[in-house]
């Protein structure tokens, strides 16, 4: 712990424990996400972890999220999945998987695009 | 740690406004150089964004030649883009990679999505066939086909493109010039429309 800390490549995927899959499969690109109000963050946590947190003190979806840490969405996807799991992370937007949104929301999405 | 200006990751006004939660999703496909990421530009309030997966060319179907030795890695990258529909709702646009087996290295990528534009280019026509078959044959998703629309592109009736395209007669064509968000929208509301005409929503089939 008290080595110093040396910027240098790693395989990405130390920072996920070697998993390639996250805890839960309900995450999608375009799933929004928002960090806990007033939780401390754990000094354990890993620099992709906290700048993730950082990140998400408003609402963004798991790609921005990825894009700006530039990183991999499957490799933050197992780091969101943690988080969310440890109380530190919100989901925000739920998905259906296999099936197209129901036609309540496709009514709001029209309506939307005709007032841009 | 509560230092705003310090958060160089954090750009103002990247943030979804905090009454939004519910996110949808397009998919913007076509070939390499077809205009996605001018389309997404042209719709998003945001700078499009890009994002990046690693794959080992054994995966890409490429031969090794030369006597390749191991798994090369190289990256498939995904332009996105987004816009506030509401207050409470968000659509974002992502530009996928023309083949299908791409689509996987996203997980989710395909699913729940409101429809899918697939941007052709008249002068490479053959260049579409790859995904508009595995659209039609490999989801549900329904899908309108956007002619972008470049100043030396040879000009074709809708009707001889839907032939030349083997496109289902309701499938709808919408020309478009991608860099203008009027015309781009335009197209997004013709996919959203052909979307709620759309038997799998109505009642789910398998």
């Amino acid at each position: 712990m008290t080595e110093e800390y040396r910027d240098h490549p790693v395989r990405s995927y130390v920072l996920t424990s070697g998993r390639a899959h996250p805890t839960r499969n309900t995450l999608r690109p375009e799933t929004l996400l928002v960090a806990v109000d007033g939780r401390a963050v754990p000094a354990t946590l890993s620099r992709p972890q906290r700048e993730l947190l950082r990140l998400c003190r408003g609402t963004l979806a798991l790609a921005e999220a990825a894009a700006y840490l530039a990183m991999p969405v499957s490799l933050v996807a197992v780091m969101v999945s943690d988080l969310v799991d440890t109380g530190h992370l919100t989901i925000r937007s739920n998905h259906q998987a296999h099936v197209l949104p129901p036609r309540d929301v496709l009514e709001k999405v029209l309506d939307g695009l005709r007032n841009l | 740690m509560d230092s705003a200006t310090s958060d160089q990751t954090s750009k103002p006004g990247q943030h979804l406004a905090p009454t939004i939660t519910r996110s949808v999703k397009v998919l913007v496909v076509g070939a390499f150089g077809v205009g996605k990421t001018t389309l997404i530009g042209a719709v998003s309030e945001i700078e499009p964004l890009r994002t990046e997966e690693m794959i080992t060319t054994a995966s890409v179907g490429v031969d090794p030649v030369d006597g390749l030795q191991g798994k090369t890695t190289t990256t498939v990258a995904m332009d996105f883009g987004r816009v506030t529909l509401s207050p409470e709702m968000a659509l974002y646009l992502f530009g996928t990679p023309g083949q299908r087996r791409f689509w996987d290295l996203w997980s989710g990528l395909a699913d729940g999505a409101v429809g899918a534009l697939v941007m052709i280019d008249t002068r490479h026509l053959e260049d579409s066939f790859e995904v508009l078959d595995q659209l039609e044959l490999r989801t549900k998703t329904p899908f309108a086909v956007v002619v972008n629309q470049f100043p030396d592109a040879p000009k074709y009736p809708a009707e001889r493109l839907r032939a030349a395209l083997d496109l289902l007669p309701q499938t709808p064509i919408v020309v478009c010039d991608a860099r203008d968000r009027t015309s781009a929208v335009n197209a997004l509301i013709t996919l959203v429309e052909h979307a709620l005409t759309f038997p799998m929503f109505q009642k789910v089939l398998a």
